[in-house]
């Protein structure tokens, strides 16, 4: 009965999303208040009705009521609650409702905190978001309903793929769709500022925060995705350059270039028509994440099995929503007004380079994702694109972006003194040079773009520490000015400098772990003993080990560099039987600056077992550096000017003029 | 400056950057294109010289062997019609069983054997790589239409 419940809420709200699609659009052409009032009511029934539907399929999934052939197909009695919980979205249908929620909630909560918002700007937000919905629903409702029943139901489900049934990829998905989906706010605000015809810097306040708050889980969710990779699938990589990869980030450069655009709308008044087509191809990007996630097209690494024919679906809204927005900028962008004039060298002109470094960067990432796709259509040739073309491509990208980000801040608006703002980064430069030295020390001097890689790193870090200093004016005039000066410094300027800084954190993880990896692989008696680096590891026995619903062979291995023990860690291989699947459970020990990683293999036997060790130089400060940008972001998102809801007027602390 | 030549400055910065972007994509796609090819393929067509493919069809029932160290594991790569011997160092993938699809990177030594540098995962068992798939049907192993020919549950259809 609560199925049915859900479905019927879920078909409700289908209907619910297309009068706020249409009424409040066509009141807003007409100066009908009435028609305008009915969005804000209606996406909060939306964002309830579908939040019911979503709560029905999470009891199903909770209760195991296997006579829904979701559940029957995804679940198991015996499996643990986390994982019966969050197997509502380890699937197709669930993941799409998953998608369908967050959605209307986003539209509810325009609604809800979007009191200040123009009456018009504010209904024809709500109807773009209610007509992404009519799509999204129908697509489930047509397409991957969850609700659908199987007479007569199985005795026990089939269980959830092992692989999923981990923390780590649990909330993988909740925080990657809150940063897709949150885009599709920034695209609705594009749209309906291109119908009126008008983007003032009040927009763009509204704006910015949705974005803030979008790029934050988007870049949490990849950082999990990307943890969960690298410690699950024991190959010991982070980032493979993978279709379902790529999928997330390129809206996530996309995003990244939107959030410094918008600031440049919102302080300046200008890059208006840019910023509105960066939040279009946004959202675009997420949708064709989905697609490509969703339709199997391309071959990838981390496909689950998959339906074509859903595909179709996701496509033809594709071109609905990417053409018909497209087509609206075509017509109406160039009647946007063009703002504020400044020199080249300026805050405006690091945030242009910004934004054209980074569109550049999402457009070789999608070239290399879709060339497949585009040469067996046209000639039927079945190729790849691998990790070489992304690193050929993306990197020299990159290493002008991040030098200048560590500038940017540093520069006026309008027209600055580069020379100036590069004396003020001499420590950066010089902490750049160290920190290559010291690299160059402990590795022996080789690759030498990986001492430029480290030396980047350092540079930005240090740099964000500048841009503080300099804002507080530090060791210029007396500490306790400095302080205070500090504590009234806007969050947004520290939350910027806090992310660039964590920018340079994992920048250096990502370029010691390409660049210093090392590997093993050895047949090990038990009783035996390998070497890696300074460090033994002796394979001390096998045992076998049950779990709620696998069985594994857990080994005991011992670390030790010299004469010290180091660890004792306890590598897996489990075999869960419902799904008659093995998967790998790797042991890794970190060291902060080293992860020390074993991976048991088969065994041989005859005794012995087959050993896969990496050690991973300074991988940890991959997931740091992620969380200390998604922190800056959150920290920024608090700015009371940047509040959703908070008035638009502005109070600006006498020394913060420069924020 | 004017606003004419603001926005000269910037067109001129983005055409170069999509310059520079474009001579980037294609100098990395010269060397980093990797084709794929089905063992019928390989007959056929010979490997592309020295460069590496990728070489995809079902682990051969019965063909998986373990060198005496244990450190090499050799296996042959069929599409029904033709079967191609691979050899491999290192940990396969979780899902890697005789009877089931897989696709391998690497190159042909001049043996006539595929030396794999990498054996690729898969996350579900009941997903079966496209190319694989395609290559299966154009052998006539495979009909659409048909169950997969991989051991395990069927696929799974809600």
């Amino acid at each position: 009965m609560i199925v049915e419940l859900g479905h019927f809420a879920l078909a409700l709200a289908l209907l619910v999303a297309l009068a706020q699609g249409t009424l409040p659009l066509w009141g807003a052409g007409r100066g009908d208040r009435r028609l305008m009032g009915l969005a804000a009511p209606a996406a909060v029934a939306q964002g309830a009705l579908v939040l019911a539907a979503f709560a029905a399929l999470t009891y199903a999934f909770v209760v195991s009521d296997f006579s829904v052939a979701l559940v029957a197909n995804n679940s198991h009695s015996a499996k643990p609650m986390l994982y019966k919980v969050t197997g509502v979205w380890g699937n197709h249908e669930g993941s799409m409702l998953l998608w369908v929620l967050i959605l209307a909630v986003f539209g509810a909560a325009v609604a809800l905190f979007g009191g200040n918002l123009p009456p018009r700007l504010k209904a024809r937000v709500l109807a773009i978001q209610g007509l992404v919905g009519v799509g999204f629903l129908l697509f489930l409702l047509a397409t991957s309903n969850p609700f659908l029943r199987l007479d007569p139901a199985p005795a026990d489900g089939r269980d959830l793929n092992p692989l999923l049934q981990d923390p780590g990829l649990a909330f993988h998905p909740p925080m990657l769709y809150l940063g897709y989906v949150g885009s599709s706010v920034a695209f609705s605000f594009a749209v309906a500022a291109l119908i009126e015809g008008r983007v003032d810097a009040a927009w763009a306040r509204w704006v910015r925060p949705w974005t803030l708050a979008a790029w934050c889980t988007l870049t949490m969710g990849i950082a999990l995705g990307s943890w969960w990779a690298y410690y699950e699938l024991g190959w010991g990589g982070w980032w493979f350059w993978d279709p379902v990869e790529n999928a997330s980030f390129m809206p996530w450069l996309v995003i990244t270039a939107l959030l410094h655009s918008a600031i440049v709308v919102e302080k300046r008044d200008a890059l208006k028509g840019w910023t509105i087509l960066l939040a279009i191809i946004a959202f675009s990007l997420s949708l064709l994440g989905t697609f490509l996630v969703r339709s199997g097209v391309l071959t990838s690494v981390h496909a689950f099995a998959v339906d074509p024919e859903r595909g179709v679906f996701i496509l033809a809204l594709l071109i609905v929503v990417i053409g018909g927005s497209l087509l609206l900028y075509a017509v109406r962008a160039p009647a946007l007004a063009p703002g504020g004039l400044f020199a080249p060298v300026s805050r405006e002109g690091a945030l242009v380079l910004n934004n054209l470094l980074l569109s550049t960067a999402a457009a070789t990432v999608l070239v290399g994702t879709l060339y497949p796709l585009v040469l067996e259509a046209v000639n039927g040739a079945k190729v790849s694109v691998g990790a070489p073309y992304f690193e050929a491509t993306f990197v020299p990208l990159m290493v002008p972006l991040v030098v200048a980000m560590a500038v940017g801040p540093l520069l006026a608006w309008k027209r600055a003194d580069l020379s100036g703002a590069m004396g003020r980064l001499w420590i950066a430069a010089a902490a750049g040079i160290l920190a290559a030295l010291v690299a160059a020390w402990l590795s022996g001097g080789r690759p030498v773009l990986a001492l430029l890689g480290i030396a980047l790193a350092a540079w930005l870090v240090i740099g964000a520490a500048v841009d503080v200093a300099e804002r507080v004016r530090l060791f210029r005039i007396p500490a306790g000015a400095s302080l205070s000066r500090a504590r009234h410094l806007p969050r947004s300027a520290w939350g910027a400098a806090i992310a660039h800084a964590g920018t340079g954190i994992l920048v250096a993880g990502a370029v010691a772990a390409s660049a210093w990896k090392a590997e093993l692989v050895e047949v090990v008696p038990v009783g035996g003993e390998v070497r890696l680096g300074g460090y033994t590891y002796r394979l001390e026995r096998v045992d076998s080990v049950p779990g709620p619903n696998w069985r594994a062979e857990q080994a005991t291995v011992t670390i030790r560099s010299g004469e010290r023990t180091v660890a004792t860690v306890h590598p897996e291989k489990r075999f869960y039987p419902v799904q008659a699947m093995p998967t790998t459970e790797a042991a890794i020990h970190t060291l902060w600056v080293l992860d020390l990683y074993v991976v048991l293999g088969d065994p041989d036997g005859k005794g012995a077992w087959t050993m896969r060790i990496y050690h991973e130089p300074l991988v940890p400060w991959l997931w740091i550096g992620a969380a200390i940008m998604a922190a800056g972001g959150l920290l920024s998102l608090s700015d009371r000017r940047l509040r959703v809801g908070a008035p638009a007027r502005r109070r600006l602390p006498a020394g913060a003029a420069r924020a | 400056m004017t606003r004419k030549r603001r926005r000269l400055l910037v067109l001129a910065v983005a055409l170069g950057l999509l310059g520079a972007s474009t001579a980037l994509v294609l100098s990395a796609f010269q060397d980093s294109l990797v084709f794929f090819y089905s063992p019928s393929d390989v007959v056929a067509k010979g490997p592309p010289g020295d460069r590496s493919f990728r070489l995809g069809g079902l682990v051969e029932p019965a063909s998986v062997a373990r060198s005496a160290d244990g450190r090499q594991v050799t296996f042959r790569v069929t599409d029904g019609a033709n079967a191609i011997a691979v050899a491999y160092r290192g940990i396969l993938p979780d899902l890697f069983r005789e009877g089931q699809g897989v696709v391998t990177e690497g190159r042909m030594l001049a043996d006539g054997r595929f030396e794999a540098r990498e054996v690729l995962a898969k996350h579900d068992e009941t997903y079966m790589p496209r190319e694989v798939a395609d290559a299966l049907k154009k052998s006539g192993h495979w009909k659409e239409g048909e169950p997969a020919p991989v051991g395990g549950r069927p696929a799974a259809r809600p």
